[in-house]
């Protein structure tokens, strides 16, 4: 016992990572890169060095807590092996239960919004009304303003925590689904069948 | 949206206007909306005429003007209530139908084949719709096993300029004022003078040594109260001084005040160097001592 132990490392960059672990224990939303280099007082290049740095320690199947990039930005979250556990333990009431009528308005306002409840209920041909509240009560959307025109109904845009429940970076993540137009014009020519069988 | 009829012709609220008597007149209510101000039959002729679009008239505010109206008044007027009832839920029909056109009969204005064309549209947005919901249930089961901390975000409020630039000199001297001590009260107008309690000291020095005892009472008889009370905190400074000693026979009887030989053994033990035993001599210190502190007390007071 000669030398003393050497259990902090000097390196700059180490140094860094951990007051960027300290910001996300005590997040309870992700931090974007932005806000961690303001908290850090360092530039945005540095922190994702040491974001790098972080992921390595906190990664899946290696450390119970896992860093991820969601929403935009950076968070911890218990590792999947753990989920067993956590699911004994925490609701997620933003996600359980989801029918199929949130999940479709739900989809609409996130491919197509910020819309209104009237655009949901076009599309979808009935109500949304009661979608749409089920699923601004779970936060997963907000509203966005008003729409232009006349009457000015209030406009919908999924929430940050829509893009981390669904594990999401970012909207744009979402699949495309413009492939569609194949669909239109075979469900045309079904319509036009049905409609000349009846004149007929 | 389905079950209001569309064949139906929009109320002309005639049978509301049947009149009200000498309740509430509904159709004279006065009102002050942003598109709309003069009375309500006003607003009514001017909605039927559609010279007055119904999307831009505020009818909670209408709703409101009625109740103000209505509270005025100690009695309900039942005649009144339902006559508004039917024309304001006249007036809210045909501005939901005005905001939310009837998307049947557009569609039944269409060609056939325009119809088609547009139902086809439709169905396959909402064939789209469907996708992306069933993308989105299977991303909820594929990433369930993900568990995170949530809750609204404390974070430090971003400080904001939106102040102009302030002096903080400025602030500095405002705050000085305030850190000034208030100038002190004056109590001259309530000065409560005692007469020094020295004078009596000497006094009855003076009594005891002509005569061995005396009446205190009849003593300080002819003085005011402030004086007696001077003058019995100095027969007790001269008891502790053991020059004296103070008898009463019950309380409120008269108090018997006589002298004690001193020479013998003074009371107090002799104050270190102290060379001679000499009665007053003990005193002499608390004597200046209460002087001063009484001319302190009446300066301050003065």
């Amino acid at each position: 016992m000669d030398r003393p132990l050497r259990l902090i490392p000097t390196d700059p960059l180490d140094r860094l990572a951990r007051t960027v672990e300290a910001l996300l224990v005590v997040a309870s939303a992700p931090l974007s890169v932005q806000e961690l280099a303001e908290a850090a007082d360092d530039d945005a290049e540095r922190i994702e060095d040491a974001l790098r740095l972080v992921g390595e320690r906190f990664a899946e199947e290696r450390s119970g807590i896992v860093l991820e990039h969601v929403a935009g930005g950076w968070a911890f979250r218990a590792g999947r092996e753990e989920a067993g556990a956590c699911a004994r333990l925490f609701e997620r009431p933003a996600q359980r239960n989801l029918s199929q009528a949130a999940l479709e308005t739900l989809a609409i306002v996130a491919y197509l919004g910020p819309c209104t409840r009237p655009d949901v209920a076009r599309i979808r041909g009935v109500s949304a009304d009661s979608a749409v509240a089920n699923l601004l009560e779970r936060g997963l959307i907000a509203e966005a303003g008003r729409d232009t025109g006349a009457g000015g109904a209030v406009r919908y845009r999924t929430t940050p925590l829509f893009e981390r429940v669904f594990g999401l970076e970012s909207l744009s993540e979402l699949p495309r689904l413009d492939d569609v137009g194949a669909d239109a014009a075979e469900i045309r020519d079904r319509l036009q069948t049905v409609a000349e069988r009846r004149s007929a | 949206m389905s079950g209001v009829g569309s064949t139906e012709p929009p109320r002309s609220g005639g049978a509301g206007f049947a009149g009200s008597g000498a309740g509430i007149s509904v159709r004279e209510l006065e009102l002050d909306l942003d598109a709309f101000e003069g009375p309500f039959d006003l607003l009514l002729a001017l909605v039927l005429k559609e010279e007055l679009d119904l999307r831009d008239v505020d009818l909670a505010g209408i709703v409101t003007a009625f109740l103000e109206r209505l509270a005025e008044r100690e009695e309900l007027d039942l005649e009144a209530c339902g006559e508004f009832l039917v024309l304001i839920a006249t007036l809210l029909e045909l501005k939901a139908r005005a905001l939310f056109p009837d998307e049947t009969a557009e569609l039944a204005e269409l060609e056939p084949e325009e119809a088609a064309e547009e139902l086809a549209r439709r169905l396959a947005e909402y064939r789209r719709a469907k996708e992306a919901a069933a993308w989105l249930r299977e991303r909820l089961s594929a990433e369930g096993d993900r568990y995170f901390r949530l809750g609204p975000a404390p974070l430090a409020p971003k400080v904001s300029t939106q102040l102009a630039p302030q002096d903080p000199e400025a602030l500095g001297q405002a705050l000085s004022v305030l850190a000034q001590e208030p100038p002190e009260v004056s109590l001259s107008h309530m000065a409560l003078r005692f007469p020094p309690v020295s004078q009596f000291l000497e006094r009855f020095r003076a009594l005891l040594s002509r005569r061995s005892k005396f009446d205190f009472d009849a003593e300080v008889g002819e003085l005011t109260r402030l004086e007696q009370a001077s003058a019995f905190l100095a027969v007790l400074e001269l008891r502790r001084a053991g020059e004296l000693a103070i008898e009463q026979a019950a309380p409120f009887a008269p108090i018997r005040v006589s002298r004690l030989k001193l020479e013998a053994s003074p009371a107090e033990p002799a104050t270190p160097g102290q060379k001679t035993a000499a009665p007053p001599a003990p005193l002499a210190q608390e004597n200046n001592d209460r002087e001063e502190r009484t001319a302190a007390w009446t300066v301050r007071s003065a």
